[in-house]
Formats: C-alpha cells, sequence, structure tokens
C-alpha cells in the first residue's frame, strides 16, 4: 500500500467482481447448454438418416441461431444424387 | 458402502491436492477407512504433500495396465493405518489412463474403503473427466477469486453431464469449498464474501478454509494439514468439512486465528 491509497481510498472490488462474474456465467451457461445441444441433435439426426440412407458424418450440419424473438434450428443434410439406400432388413 | 468423492476444480493451484490430503487424512482420523488417489498422471504431487515420495513403486498406471496389483502399489500412510495413498504416475503418459482400467480400479477400491477420494487434475482434458466419472460425491475447490470462480462453475455443469452418475439420470452430489479465504478482506469488501460465490455457484457450501501460514509448513514438512496442526485454523476447518461430508450437522463458522499482542503489533512476522 502506498502512502497515497491511504489517502486517496479506492472502492473496494468484490462488488464488480461479482457483478462481472454474473454477466458472464449467464452467458457463458446458455453456450454451453446449446453446445451440448447440438452435438446431441447432430448426434441423434445422423442415427435416423444413417436408418434409411448410407451417410457419412460430415454430411449433416446442424447449426443454431439466436435471434431476440425467434431462434432457428438450421439442418443441413448433403445427400448424393443417387441416393445409396440401406437395404430393408 | 463406499464413496467415490472426487476434488476438483478446473482451475489450478486453488487447493485440490492440498484439500484432498486434508479431507482424506480428517476422514481417516474420525476412524473411516480412506485411499487418496492421484489423478494428476504426469505432474504427480499428492505423494509428496504426504510425504510418501520415496515411498512410491507402483503407481495407478502400473494398475490401470495390469503391470502391478493394487496392493502393491498402495502406499499406507505412516502415521495413520487406515489412511492409504494410490499414486499417479511422474513418468508415463496420460493416455495409458483408460476408462475401461480406471473403471476396475475404482471398483476394486470401492472393496476395500469406505471412502475413495480421486484428486483431480487441474483442467478439463481428459484426466479431470476421468477423475470425476465414477464420483458419487464431488467437491469443488473454489478460492474467492474471478477466475475461480468462472472455472468452478464450468466444472459443476460438466458434473451434471459427464459423469456416470449424470448419465445414468441421478444426481452427482456437489459441495462447495471454499480455500484461502480472508475475512478480514471480504468485510472489507477486498474479495468476493461467501455469499457472493454462493450466490453465483448455487451449490451447498461443506466448507471455508481460512487462508493461512499452517497449511505451507504442513506441505513443507510432508503432511496433511489436519496432522501437521490439528489446533490450527485452516485444520479446525477441514475437520468441519469432513464431518458434514460424513453426513454429520455441523455449523457453519470461519475459525479464526488467535493473535497475541506481538502478532497483532507486527503483523505475520513474528508468529
Amino acid at each position: 500500500m502506498s502512502l497515497m491509497d491511504l489517502f486517496f481510498k479506492r472502492k473496494p472490488s468484490a462488488g464488480i467482481a461479482r457483478e462481472r462474474l454474473q454477466v458472464l456465467l449467464a452467458h457463458e451457461r446458455i453456450a454451453t447448454g446449446h453446445s451440448e445441444l447440438l452435438a446431441k441433435l447432430q448426434e441423434e439426426i445422423i442415427q435416423v438418416i444413417a436408418r434409411h440412407i448410407k451417410i457419412d458424418r460430415d454430411q449433416v450440419h446442424v447449426k443454431l441461431d439466436r435471434g431476440n424473438d425467434m431462434s432457428t434450428l438450421e439442418i443441413d443434410v448433403d445427400l448424393p444424387t443417387v441416393m445409396p439406400v440401406v437395404s430393408a432388413r | 458402502m463406499a464413496k467415490v468423492l472426487v476434488v476438483t476444480s478446473g482451475k489450478g493451484g486453488v487447493g485440490k491436492t492440498t484439500s484432498t490430503a486434508a479431507l482424506g487424512a480428517a476422514l481417516a482420523q474420525n476412524g473411516a477407512n480412506v485411499v487418496v488417489v492421484d489423478f494428476d498422471v504426469g505432474l504427480r504431487n499428492l505423494d509428496l504433500v504426504m510425504g510418501a515420495e520415496r515411498r512410491v513403486v507402483y503407481d495407478l498406471i502400473n494398475v490401470v495396465q495390469g503391470d502391478a496389483k493394487l496392493v502393491q502399489a498402495l502406499i499406507r500412510d505412516k502415521r495413520i493405518e487406515n489412511l492409504s495413498l494410490l499414486p499417479a504416475s511422474q513418468t508415463r503418459d496420460k493416455d495409458a489412463l483408460t476408462p475401461e482400467g480406471v473403471e476396475r480400479v475404482i471398483g476394486e477400491l470401492r472393496e476395500k474403503f469406505d471412502w475413495v477420494i480421486c484428486d483431480s487434475p487441474a483442467g478439463i482434458e481428459k484426466g479431470a473427466m476421468l477423475a470425476m466419472y465414477h464420483a458419487d460425491v464431488a467437491v469443488v475447490v473454489t478460492n474467492p477469486e474471478v477466475s475461480s470462480v468462472r472455472d468452478s462453475d464450468r466444472i459443476i455443469g460438466m458434473l451434471d453431464s459427464k459423469t456416470a452418475k449424470a448419465e445414468r439420470g441421478e444426481a452427482i452430489e456437489k459441495h462447495l469449498l471454499i480455500t484461502r479465504f480472508d475475512p478480514g478482506r471480504a468485510a472489507r469488501g477486498e474479495m468476493l464474501s461467501i455469499d457472493d460465490v454462493l450466490d453465483i455457484l448455487s451449490i451447498p457450501l461443506v466448507g471455508i478454509i481460512p487462508e493461512s501460514e499452517e497449511v505451507l509448513r504442513a506441505s513443507n514438512v510432508g503432511s496433511p494439514v489436519t496432522l501437521a496442526s490439528p489446533d490450527g485454523v485452516a485444520a479446525r476447518a477441514y475437520f468441519d468439512a469432513a464431518r458434514r461430508l460424513a453426513g454429520e450437522q455441523v455449523d457453519m463458522v470461519v475459525p479464526m486465528e488467535r493473535k497475541g499482542l506481538m502478532s497483532r503489533l507486527f503483523g505475520r512476522r513474528v508468529a
């Protein structure tokens, strides 16, 4: 502590720490929650398609766009012109 | 029934290893049969903090890979006979730790001990994930400081989604252990208070370990702080936390240092 600090007492900083954390974690919790949801969706969508069509993992893209009023879930599946159908059992 | 407890935090240097040793010793001092397991492959330190660094022959990886039997790798504490250590490997690659191997070793430990306490490595990589995977109970070690609280929040999310219990749809028991707490600075608004941290992380509090010189002294001499200075503030706080983990109701107080006139006048240098 310098001599100046004795005269100009600094404002306690714990309140700032608390506020910064609250804002940051509110965002991070949503972000990690979404990334897990997306991974799950992608996995299950691949499984459903793979039941009928032979498909590669990287042919399925799942994207979540967050808007203010509405969010969109975009599922993009690349299919070859001649579909390699999984034979019925 | 045996309980598997993981001591975790995300951030490094917050006191996971110190807390593993202290809680393990405290539970054992209260009569339970305890093993502490070091999951920090490549950077083992629990052996050093426990004062057993010269007694390591086999380690967790040897047992996981079937090169040694569990009983060969377990090191029994010289001070408390119902406390054992399973050290981590210092040299091997951390990829040597396989999920199947860890599952088998944890299963064997469950049969031998009342408490299996896993000291997690820092970070959110494979080692940390394996350390938490089989846990029934988690102790999240947090310093009242922004980066530690943020990382703890992340780890809490993982405990709720990436553990065997979570995958079975069961809830994992989570406890917050606040370490390096300075009541004076928190009261002056210079440090996040206990309530601040609890508000943000919202998991139940199991203990508050005040900042204390005894913790460093204990690790210097290679002894859990509950053995090195059992009457000190840190040890008393760890004893209380251990009793809460065992299911006892213990009032939450922050043990305070009783300062003599000299140390009041001259601060810590005289202690």
